[in-house]
This record gives structure tokens, sequence and C-alpha cells, in this order.
């Protein structure tokens, strides 16, 4: 029988007592009297109540406690002595064990509900795949389900159909509705080249796509996965909870012994009342709110940042979140757009720009895609060159046509001579936020390429945000002081460390560490060290390119927004794990003492019934708690 | 006189509580059976894990079927962190979870409410 049979069956047989209670001050009383109690009570211990000793029994031979423990002896101590005092004539207490099994279970039906609901966050995501496929095979369009779907497989979607797997659209265009995995509500324009993510639905028109990612690859499968992982993880603010509910048990048995010792012995009260408080202490006292204060309201602020496409790896980042007091950001790709274009050439156009493209063309640097797209514009065409050697962290050289090329920052102005002119002219290009690149050939500097990046619309308003908060924000980069400058007033950054080759970005974040915890903001294909070695380490990525293992949180989307919106969130679970526990713990330290009967002087006691219903509410309290995480106010929500 | 029995039983009982709930006692360890190219441990769920560790070889494709004999809703769900495993097991019925035993590693689980705790150990 399923927890909820069992509440129905307790609530019914128990209801008859409960009418009887009510009409006793009246001076009526059930028919059969205490024999119709037994008979009733007898069948909610056997029925609903036999589970409890089975789990307690269980438990016990495995030298372990729990809440079925407690349920176990209160109810069954109640049960017993009531039979004893029955067949003694003396007043009997069955309602007592039949009423606490009753409110019991509903606390136990009501949690299983909202844990359902709470935990319900992954399912709901998996829901979103397609259930088939549209795939164009030897010319020929099939219907297939979605596990059959291979990489490469071409794919049409027409309008209103969701995509099946990720990949990169081949023919036609559209706009592309992303929300369900990004969380971004407008929809993106999509054409030839552009890629495409699994499980969102096409808007207007119809094209083909070239399957990149099937299966477990997918962007969406790979978030279901770090969703359910997240979910699972435990905060360490947990590990004291888990400490406590080890011993929790057995020493409120203990404590229940005493108080019956206490009551008994030394204030002489009756051998029933001394009983009664010993029960209570033993009901009130479940730890289950303590247990699922910390998993329930992880799931759930887990789940609601995942559907804003924010991805919070556990538990222990949630925590460390908390303590933040620094966000480290890198530039490229990050606070700017991460495309940048090539503005200005000082020099002969069409030699720099050849001697440039030759030495960049097989370079992965975001600035040497910029010097590609500019001289595929005029028209230059890739010769190639030979015998390339890095320049540790200045640049690259190379022979072209024999002779030595190379290209870099200004560090190379340590090897070769700028004429004053051109000096003043790099000057200038660099106050206005440009990244200067230094082309050489023959020995000596031939001319300079000037490269911008442009910060994101969102960056600006983002860092407001994060400095409201009373966030420091500092920015890393490779670029020099004067773009970094630059770039740092226009979106308003406080700090500035320039001139950071890449591989010691990690070291810098080691070196701010020092002054306080920091949360690094990068987009994960560069910055790994660097995310790792930070306290948080945020992941930006943009579509199916995110870089999934290095941070701790990942924003799906390429928003700075996104990571104002991530500390909040993870603050707010973990500020809503702090109070589910306090709660929990409050629950316990008062509810022991007054159920033990300390305040009895005063007039305040609590019976086993009473008891029952607390321990109840103290359970549904702290998942409707957690619950309520999906609806708390967030200051961003984009 | 009654008194007097009634603290010696009550101090009785607590001394109890304490060997048998506090007290060293030893843990099972229980290995697993190989059927072929897998290796299979049978874990009972009742009032905690039977046997509570168990102990895989690396390299060879690990199962454990846990068999849910408890009514019990603690025990309800087996939480492996590592594996962001959060499975519910039903009552009477074997569940079979795939343990990863590529590397040598210890994976702890423990129930929904992390109350109970038990661990897979690949060497």
């Amino acid at each position: 029988m399923n927890i909820k049979n069992r509440f129905i069956f307790s609530l019914i047989v128990s209801f008859p007592m409960f009418i009887g209670m009510i009409i006793m001050p009246f001076g009526y009383e059930l028919p059969g009297g205490m024999w119709t109690m037994f008979l009733l009570t007898t069948a909610v211990m056997v029925i609903s109540g036999r589970q409890f000793l089975q789990s307690a029994w269980a438990s016990f031979l495995n030298h372990h406690a729990n809440m079925d423990t407690l349920v176990a002896i209160g109810t069954f101590t109640a049960y017993f002595y009531s039979i004893y005092a029955m067949l003694t004539h003396q007043p009997v207490f069955y309602e007592s064990a039949a009423f606490v099994i009753t409110f019991v279970l509903l606390g136990q039906v009501f949690e299983e509900k909202m844990k359902h609901a709470a935990s319900g966050a992954v399912e709901k995501l998996l829901d979103l795949q397609a259930k088939d496929a549209e795939v164009i095979r030897d010319g020929q369009t099939l219907k297939i389900p979605l596990t059959e779907v291979n990489v490469g497989d071409i794919i049409r979607v027409k309008p209103g159909q969701k995509i099946a797997v990720d990949g990169v659209i081949t023919e036609g265009s559209s706009t592309i509705d992303e929300s369900m995995v990004t969380g971004e509500s407008i929809p993106v324009a999509k054409k030839v080249g552009d890629t495409v993510i699994g499980a969102t639905i096409n808007n207007t028109g119809t094209f083909t796509f070239k399957a990149a990612k099937v299966g477990d690859d997918t962007l969406l499968a790979q978030i279901v996965e770090l969703v359910k992982k997240a979910q699972t993880s435990h905060a360490p603010i947990q590990k004291i909870v888990d400490k406590i509910a080890d011993i929790f048990v057995p020493i409120v048995i203990i404590i229940a012994i005493l108080t019956f010792v206490t009551w008994y012995i030394v204030l002489s009260a009756s051998f029933v009342q001394a009983m009664l408080f010993a029960v209570s202490v033993i009901i009130i006292a479940c730890p289950c709110a303590l247990g699922i204060a910390t998993p329930t309201a992880l799931m759930v602020g887990t789940g609601r940042s995942a559907k804003l496409g924010i991805l919070i790896k556990n538990g222990e980042i949630l925590e460390a979140v908390n303590s933040i007091k620094t966000v480290v950001f890198d530039k490229t790709g990050t606070i700017t757009a991460g495309k940048p274009k090539v503005t200005d050439i000082i020099g002969d156009q069409q030699q720099v720009l050849e001697v440039a493209v030759n030495l960049e063309a097989t370079s992965e640097h975001p600035l040497a895609a910029a010097i590609l797209t500019k001289a595929q514009e005029v028209g230059i065409a890739v010769q190639g060159a030979q015998n390339f050697t890095a320049l540790e962290g200045k640049g690259i050289q190379a022979q072209i046509s024999n002779k030595q090329a190379f290209i870099g920052n200004q560090k190379l102005l340590a090897d070769y001579q700028l004429d004053e002119a051109t000096a003043a002219k790099m000057l200038e290009l660099q106050n206005e936020a440009k990244t200067v690149v230094l082309v050489g050939f023959d020995g000596q500097i031939i001319g300079l390429i000037a490269v911008q990046d442009t910060p994101k619309k969102s960056s600006a308003a983002a860092i407001t945000a994060l400095k409201e908060r009373g966030l420091r924000t500092v920015m890393l980069t490779g670029d020099n002081e004067h773009v970094a400058q630059a770039i740092a007033d226009q979106v308003g950054i406080d700090e500035v460390l320039a001139d950071v080759l890449p591989g010691d970005k990690a070291a810098k974040i080691k070196k701010l560490q020092q002054q306080a915890p920091i949360a690094f903001v990068g987009d994960g294909i560069n910055d790994a060290p660097a995310l790792t070695t930070a306290n948080v380490g945020i992941a930006m990525g943009s579509g199916t390119d995110i870089a999934i293992e290095s941070g701790g949180i990942v924003l799906v989307k390429n928003d700075l927004q996104d990571v104002v919106l991530a500390l909040e969130l993870s603050q707010k679970t973990f500020n809503r794990i702090k109070l589910n526990l306090f709660w929990a713990f409050i629950y316990n330290t008062l509810g022991i003492p007054v159920a033990a009967g300390l305040f009895a002087g005063i007039g305040l006691t609590l019976s086993p019934e009473l008891a029952g219903i607390f321990m109840a509410l103290s359970s549904i309290s702290v998942v409707a708690s957690s619950l309520l995480l999906n609806r708390v106010k967030l200051s961003h929500t984009a | 006189m009654d008194k007097i029995i009634i603290v010696v039983l009550a101090l009785a009982i607590i001394a109890f509580i304490i060997w048998w709930f506090f007290g060293k006692h030893t843990a099972q360890e229980g290995t697993a059976e190989q059927q072929g190219n897998l290796q299979n441990a049978t874990v009972v769920v009742n009032g905690g894990y039977n046997p509570s560790t168990i102990v895989l070889k690396q390299g060879l494709a690990g199962q454990i079927t846990f068999h849910r004999k408890d009514p019990s809703s603690c025990l309800e769900r087996v939480v492996f962190p590592d594996l962001g495993i959060n499975d519910f097991l039903p009552q009477n019925q074997d569940h079979v979870i795939k343990i990863d035993t590529s590397q040598a590693k210890t994976f702890e689980y423990a129930c929904g409410m992390n109350m109970y705790h038990g661990k897979v150990v690949v060497k």
C-alpha cells in the first residue's frame, strides 16, 4: 500500500475517534467505548503503522535510527500502554497513537507531492526534445525517430517544427526561438553556416541543416546531465547537518527516557503523564525537516536557473558565490563582442596586409580573423609562409619570399625601432580603444594594423549592476594598457590589469585571491586555467560551443547580464538553504523542550497529537519554502 | 522500590542505546559476482544498505543491483552525487545502476535525505 492509501485509510478509521473526542466533554461516548477505540486503533496500527515499525526494526539491526524509529516508538508506546491501561481499567490513549500516524502520513503525502514538483525541472528539460526528424537520405525525405539520427545527416526543418539535434544550416534561413535552451526570449535570425541547437523551435522559414552532434553530445543532453549532477550534489553547509542527523535520533530517544524519569521519579507525576511527555518528545523531534532543507532548495534553485540558461554546477559553487567580493572579467569575447574588425592600416595598405595575412592565415587568434576578413574584402590572396616561430609573448615570425617577416604587439618595440610619426599614430589609435598590431618585413617595421573590438551592448549595464551589489570589478587582458583602459572607461570597470600573457592569467587570479574571493568570467575556451583557479569560474558560451567542463557556472547565452543573474540566483538559493536549516533547527530546539514539559509550569505543553501536527507542518513548510524559490523576484529578468 | 527499578532500567536502556548506535560496529564488505564481461553486486536496502561497501574490479563493466525491501520513504531514493544519479528504488524490485569502472575511485552514495550511506570502491 502506498503512502497516500495508508493515509486515507488511517484518516477514515481514526475519524470516529475524533468525533468521540469532541463529544466527550458533553458526557457522550462512542458506542462500545474503549473497545471500539481499541479495534479502530489496532486497524490503523496494523494497516498504516506497520511499515514504520518494519523500517525502524530493519534500521535498528543496522545500528541506525531514523524518523520511522521515532514514529514507531512513540505510537506503539502509546498503543501498548493503552492496552495495558484498558485491561487494568485506567484511562486509555488510543486516539493519540492513531492521530499521530494520520498526521505523520499526511505530512509525508504532501512532502512527496512537493518533492516531485521540486525535482521536475530535469524531466521538463528532456521533454523539450523533438520526437522525430525529417532526414534527407539518397534524395528522399524520411521521417525517422530522434535516436536514429546520425552525425552528418541532412535534416529538413519546416516552420513551427522542432529542430532535432545540434548542427549547421546548409540551405535556407529562418528565425529560431531558442528560449528553451538559452533563456533568450527574442527569436534569433539564422542563415547558412550558422549553428542551430536541438530542441529549439523553428519559427518562420524552411531550411536544411547538417547534424553535428547527436544523442548525449547535444547541448540539451549536456545541460540535462549538468543539472542532474547539480541537483544531487551537496552544499558544504550540509555536512554539519549530516553529522547532527547521524546522532540525532538516538539522542532524542535518550532525552525522552530522561524526560520520563524526571517527571515520574523527580517530579512525582503520574505514570501516564510522564509517558505522554516522553512520547511527545519522540514525536516532535522528527529530523525530516533538517534532512530535506538543503536538497529541495538546491533542486529548485538549480532547476530554475537552468531554465534561464544559467547552469550552476553544484552546491559547493552555490555556497562559494556568497563570499565573492571581486569579479574579474576577461576582455575579449566577454566584455567585448569578441569579433574584432580592422579599422585602420598605417603604411602601405597593400603590402602591410599582404605580409600580415600570410603570417596570420593559420592562426586562431581573434585578431587574425579580423585581418583575414579585411584581406578578403580588399582581395588579397594568401600565399603562405614558411618556418613559423613564435616570439614568446610578442607575436610570430616566418619566412615570406625568403625574407624574415613578423607580426605582433608593442613588445616587439624592444627589438625594432618605430619612427616618430608612426609612434604618435599608434598612441592615438590605442587611446581610441583600438588594438594595434605591428607588421614587419625584412628587418624593419613596415606598418600598423588597428583592430577594434567593441563592448557588447549589455556590458555596461551589467557592470553597473554588479557594482550596485558592492562588488569590485576588474578587467584582465592581454591587450596593452591604453586599449584596455579605453574599454574599461566605456563600460565602467573599476580596475584594469593589462598586458597579461595568456599563461599568466591564472597567476594573476591567484594574486587577487589573496585579497578577497574572486569570480572569474571568461569565454570558457581559452580561459580554462583561470576559470578553475578562481573561487567561482563563470564560463560564457555562445550556442553549442560552451565548454561545460571549465566553469563552475556556465552561461549558455553570451550576455554579461546573466553574470548578475547567476550571482543573484546563487545567493538567493543559498540564503534559502540557510533559512530552511535555521527553521528546522529552531523548530527542534524549541519543540523538544516544550514537548518535554519544561514550560508546563506556565501551562505550555504539547500533547502527542499536537506534536504530530507540528512535525508534519515542519517538513511541509521547508519544502514549500524551497518551492517558493521558483517565485522569488529577480532584479534582472532578461 | 519501583522507582529504583525504573531508574536502573532507564540507565540501562540509555547505556544500550549509546553502545548500539554510537559504538564501533564492523561494516560488511561485499564483492561482485562476475557474469561473463560484467560484474554485478546486489545491495539489499532494508534499514540501511547491505552490504554497505561494495568492491568492484577496475576495468570490468560493473553494476550494482539495488533491491529495496524497506517500506520507508527514507530509503526510497538512492543518490550518487558523483554520477548525477538520483533514482527511485521501487519496493521489492531490482534496480540496476551502472558504475564506471575505468578508473580506481570510490563512489559514495546515500539515501535521498543523506542519512544512510554506502560506497562502491573500484580498485
